[in-house]
């Protein structure tokens, strides 16, 4: 047994200092990604989501031939890129440059982990809305690349006229078709969608939050008033203890169905939803919403873009990297190829609405107003579907649902 | 290096030291010890414990880098602790039991112990991080470009160690400055018509240099080159190192009194106890900082009248949801398993395996399909449709039929785990004893009640309390089936008939939008552990008077 000490000894030191060795190349790497030595050449880590990695992976692949620094493309699933970048960026595990919508942005402001981005004269080449949504009390807090928004779905075979102005004539052509439905709308089912039934609302006056002269929203309830009163009665008139117009039995999927089977000639939809519409092989036209309380159809316009963290040790090269190869329109048509959006910069915009469809959408957003990105929105989304919903239902007479929507929200908002 | 020669040298000798010392035989020395003969026991092990060591020193080190000092704490001392064990003479149950406990300390009681922590302070939203991030934050949103200003091409340039900005304003005047020095013109200066290119007596900072140095970067970054001697007239600032622009800052951190001073009114924000900066008159700024809150967030789960009365109506559905859901789907797959444990079914396996299969879906897929069959329009709701001769029946919409529909929908999805679980309970019952019981004259109803039930339940009552718990926090099937809904009525929370306390806490935690209170919900998930560990203690307790009766 003594004997057997020193080789055990040697054999024990030798695999340990083996194990040594492999272990040693792990935490080798990891400095050339955090701040510990002046590397040669820089890094930057993006996050960016599935659909849009090749198109980021091509600008980047330009940036790293001509300045030497390398761009690490993190692959996240959209939905959880907000938490996630609110949860990591504080750590300093997060990411210098992340993917993302334009409503998140009040969220990060009041968690600080946003930095601003300085677009200087470029700030031109993109559309007003999309620079808009991006800014936040005059401050431009991302690059926009992308705009959607619902617009009016029409069946160019059930209803070959351009769609008429106003709700009241739209439901009489869709009657006159002689379908099932002359209407049918994305409710999400009995939650109630109160993103898709914006643009209705808008068109009586009744905005979610008060806007200033420059179009950005103030913390104050827009939606009380009689113009609210009067949108909320218009839900239950047409709703389903009324004429039937609206119901919460329709689910985004079934809204789809029915519209794609030739049920009904028209919907509302965003681009998203067009290849379910036309997988039928039914004929759309994409043209603004009609107007239901005699105001123009407001519908939100979503912008999405790219952020910079607040806390990135390379904010100077992440910088560069979004504002000079990023912002240009070769990479923005690469981002519009990869994602069939509607682009953000003006000139990409023009380039691709050739596309009947994508000139609908681009139009309708033109119209739009972009969705807050106020922090008290998020705190907005579960009330309001809710009320909506019990108005549709019936379940809920309109002024009391309407009402207590109100004074629910004034009392999250206030608290 | 010397870390793992610490560990491996003394091993052998501590394992020498003592050789003859009230030491068994070697021959029933395990082959795992040392190298006799054909054993690979020992060189597997060695293999086995240089990779955990390898692992563990590679963690130490990556925790060293970035400062994480629990992590390195803790990585040394279970490194430290699996060599001391596995390599000891003695610590025989440490060999089986080590492993398991590094894995509970790991992925259980660290988790518990940050929830805990997590539940004294206020984080969430605006409360997201340090007060140094939230005044790097404030600083960042309070400095803007002015308006109209002009955009410079800029040349970074270098004079012992100093930097400065060089720039060639709109009339081709090149001009430069430090950060003390205001931009002053510098006619001796080279330009290329867009930028400059070379001050006397001062280095150009070229382009790959730059992207090449991380800490120059962050020097350039910080640099403020005032615009002029003006106190007002803004600095120079580049945000990528071609352009610059002037840009004012509206607010200034004093680290020493650690407050912020609006340079524009000249209102003072001192931190509050609550993690903001708050001006004397009581406005704050909007990026706050988390701070500990003590049992704060315990007290408002009780009593903010938000949550206290949806708290006490959702734990009460919590418990009879749990109660009912395991009883039904127990009972069902009893009742199905004493019908097709009887010999005189025909096609008694073809049967059983139908009536797993509900078992065998996931249960994602089950339940929205479910969600889609229950609509309540007979034209989509294929329920109302076939079974209730297209009547119109609010199945998630009514907030007593949305209970309902849940307790249905889980029934179908688990009473197949119950059927299993009692026909091979039922099978392994010794017949002897109930054919003893007939014997003796007892009826069918009557050997149940006796014998095949109480020993079926020795066998199961483990398995339902510990469903039980699980459906405690059945998280899936109520935010797929109904999301909550029907909402309460009469609160203002965003809480409905069918949330459970688990769902609840998701809604406040805010991870899927709006506001996020992550030391609210902390605290509630702790109060739900606490309910389900008692209730299991409690019931694992009366499981084994039950064995002790048979």
């Amino acid at each position: 047994m003594r004997t057997a000490a020193i080789p055990v000894a040697a054999v024990a030191t030798l695999a340990l200092l083996t194990a040594c060795g492999g272990g040693g190349e792990t935490p080798e790497a990891t400095p050339t990604d955090t701040a510990t030595e002046p590397a040669m050449t820089g890094s930057i880590t993006v996050w960016v989501d599935e659909n849009r990695e090749p198109a980021v992976a091509a600008a980047a692949e330009t940036f790293e031939q001509e300045t030497g620094v390398t761009v690490e493309l993190v692959q996240k699933n959209f939905e959880d890129i907000r938490a996630d970048f609110l949860a990591q960026v504080p750590t300093g595990e997060g990411p210098d440059i992340t993917i993302g919508a334009h409503d998140w942005l009040g969220s990060f402001i009041v968690n600080g982990v946003v930095n601003s981005v300085d677009l200087g004269a470029k700030a031109d080449e993109f559309e007003d809305v999309a620079i808009e949504a991006f800014t936040y009390d005059g401050q431009l807090y991302g690059l926009p690349y992308a705009l959607e928004t619902v617009a009016l779905i029409r069946n160019t075979e059930l209803a070959p006229d351009p769609a008429p102005a106003t709700f009241d004539e739209m439901i009489e052509v869709g009657r006159e078709a002689g379908t099932k439905l002359p209407f049918v709308i994305n409710t999400n089912g009995t939650t109630g969608d109160a993103y898709t039934y914006y643009p209705f609302q808008t068109s009586f006056g009744a905005p979610v939050f008060v806007q200033n002269e420059d179009g950005s929203y103030t913390n104050e309830l827009g939606m009380g008033g009689d113009e609210g009163q009067a949108f909320a009665e218009w839900l239950s008139e047409n709703g389903m203890d009324g004429e039937g117009l609206f119901s919460t039995d329709w689910t985004y999927d079934i809204a789809n169905q029915e519209f794609a089977d030739g049920n009904a000639p028209f919907t509302v939809a965003g681009p998203w939803a067009i290849e379910t519409l036309t997988a039928g092989g039914v004929d759309v036209a994409v043209e603004p919403i009609p107007s239901a309380g005699g105001e123009t159809a407001a519908p939100f316009v979503g912008v999405q873009g790219f952020y910079l963290s607040a806390q990135s040790e390379n904010a100077l090269v992440a910088t560069d990297f979004l504002t000079n190869y990023v912002a240009t329109p070769e990479a923005m048509r690469a981002l519009h190829d990869a994602d069939p959006r509607i682009p953000a910069m003006s000139s990409v915009a023009e380039d691709v609405s050739e596309d009947p469809v994508i000139a609908g959408f681009l139009a309708a957003s033109q119209n739009g107003t972009p969705m807050p990105s106020i922090p008290e929105m998020g705190d907005v989304w579960q009330h309001w579907n809710s009320a909506e919903s019990a108005i549709i239902s019936g379940k809920g007479a309109p002024q009391r649902a309407w009402d207590k929507m109100l004074s629910d929200l004034e009392g999250a908002i206030g608290g | 290096m010397s870390t793992d020669k610490t560990v491996a040298v003394p091993l052998p000798t501590a394992d020498g030291a003592p050789p003859d010392a009230g030491r068994p035989e070697p021959r029933t020395d395990s082959h795992a010890r040392g190298w006799h003969g054909m054993g690979w026991g020992f060189v597997v092990k060695l293999v086995l414990m240089a990779l955990i060591n390898a692992v563990g020193i590679a963690v130490a080190w990556a925790a060293w880098d970035v400062g994480s000092w629990g992590v390195l704490i803790g990585i040394v001392l279970l490194t430290a602790v699996a060599d001391w064990i596995y390599f000891s003479r003695r610590r025989l149950p440490g060999k089986y039991l080590y492993p398991g406990l590094a894995f509970l300390l790991v992925f259980q009681l660290f988790t518990m112990l940050y929830t805990v922590y997590v539940a004294t302070t206020n984080y969430g939203t605006g409360h997201n991080s340090t007060q140094a991030q939230a005044v790097d934050g404030l600083l960042i949103q309070n400095e803007r470009a002015v308006d109209d200003a002009p955009t410079y091409p800029l040349t970074i340039v270098e004079r012992d160690g100093q930097l400065g900005f060089a720039v060639v304003d709109a009339a081709g005047q090149p001009l430069l400055g430090t950060a003390e020095e205001p931009l002053a013109p510098v006619p001796d200066a080279t330009t290329d018509g867009e930028r400059v290119t070379a001050v006397p007596g001062w280095e150009v900072v070229d382009r790959p240099r730059l992207l090449g140095d991380q800490s120059l970067q962050q020097e350039v970054l910080a640099l403020r080159v005032p615009a002029s001697d003006a106190a007002d007239a803004g600095s120079i600032r580049t945000r990528e190192g071609t352009r610059a622009t002037v840009y004012r800052s509206t607010l200034e951190w004093d680290p020493e009194a650690r407050t912020m001073t609006d340079t524009d009114s000249g209102v003072v924000y001192s931190p509050s106890d609550d993690g903001r900066f708050v001006s004397p008159d009581g406005a704050a700024l909007p990026v706050g900082w988390r701070v500990g809150v003590g049992f704060e967030n315990f007290v408002r789960a009780f009593t903010d009248s938000n949550y206290a009365a949806p708290f006490w109506r959702i734990t009460a559905w919590t418990f009879g949801f749990a109660f009912l859901t395991v009883a039904t789907s127990f009972l069902l797959g009893l009742a199905m398993a004493l019908v097709f444990n009887d010999a005189r079914v025909r096609g008694r396996s073809v049967l059983r395996t139908l009536f797993i299969l509900p078992y065998a879906f996931p249960a994602f897929l089950s339940a929205l399909l479910w969600r889609g069959m229950l609509n309540s329009n007979p034209d989509y709701g294929i329920i109302n449709d076939l079974f209730f001769f297209g009547a119109r029946i609010e199945w998630l919409t009514d907030p007593w039929l949305a209970k309902v529909a849940i307790l249905g929908v889980n029934l179908w999805l688990s009473f197949p785990y119950w059927f299993l679980v009692c026909t091979g309970a039922l099978q392994s019952l010794p017949e002897d004893l109930t054919e003893a019981a007939r014997i003796d004259g007892a009826g069918r109803w009557r050997v149940f009640q006796s014998i095949t039930l109480p020993l079926l339940l020795v066998a199961t009552t483990p398995l339902l309390i510990a469903s039980f718990a699980f459906n405690f926090n059945n998280f899936v099937i109520i935010y797929l089936l109904t999301e909550g809904g029907p909402r309460f009525r009469d609160t203002s929370a965003t809480l409905g008939h069918t949330d459970i306390l688990i769902t609840m806490i998701y809604q406040i935690s805010g991870v899927a939008g709006g506001r996020a209170d992550y030391g609210l919900a902390s605290a509630l998930s702790i109060i739900v552990f606490l309910v389900v560990g008692a209730i299991s203690a409690v019931a694992f307790r009366r499981t084994r008077k039950l064995e002790e009766i048979l």
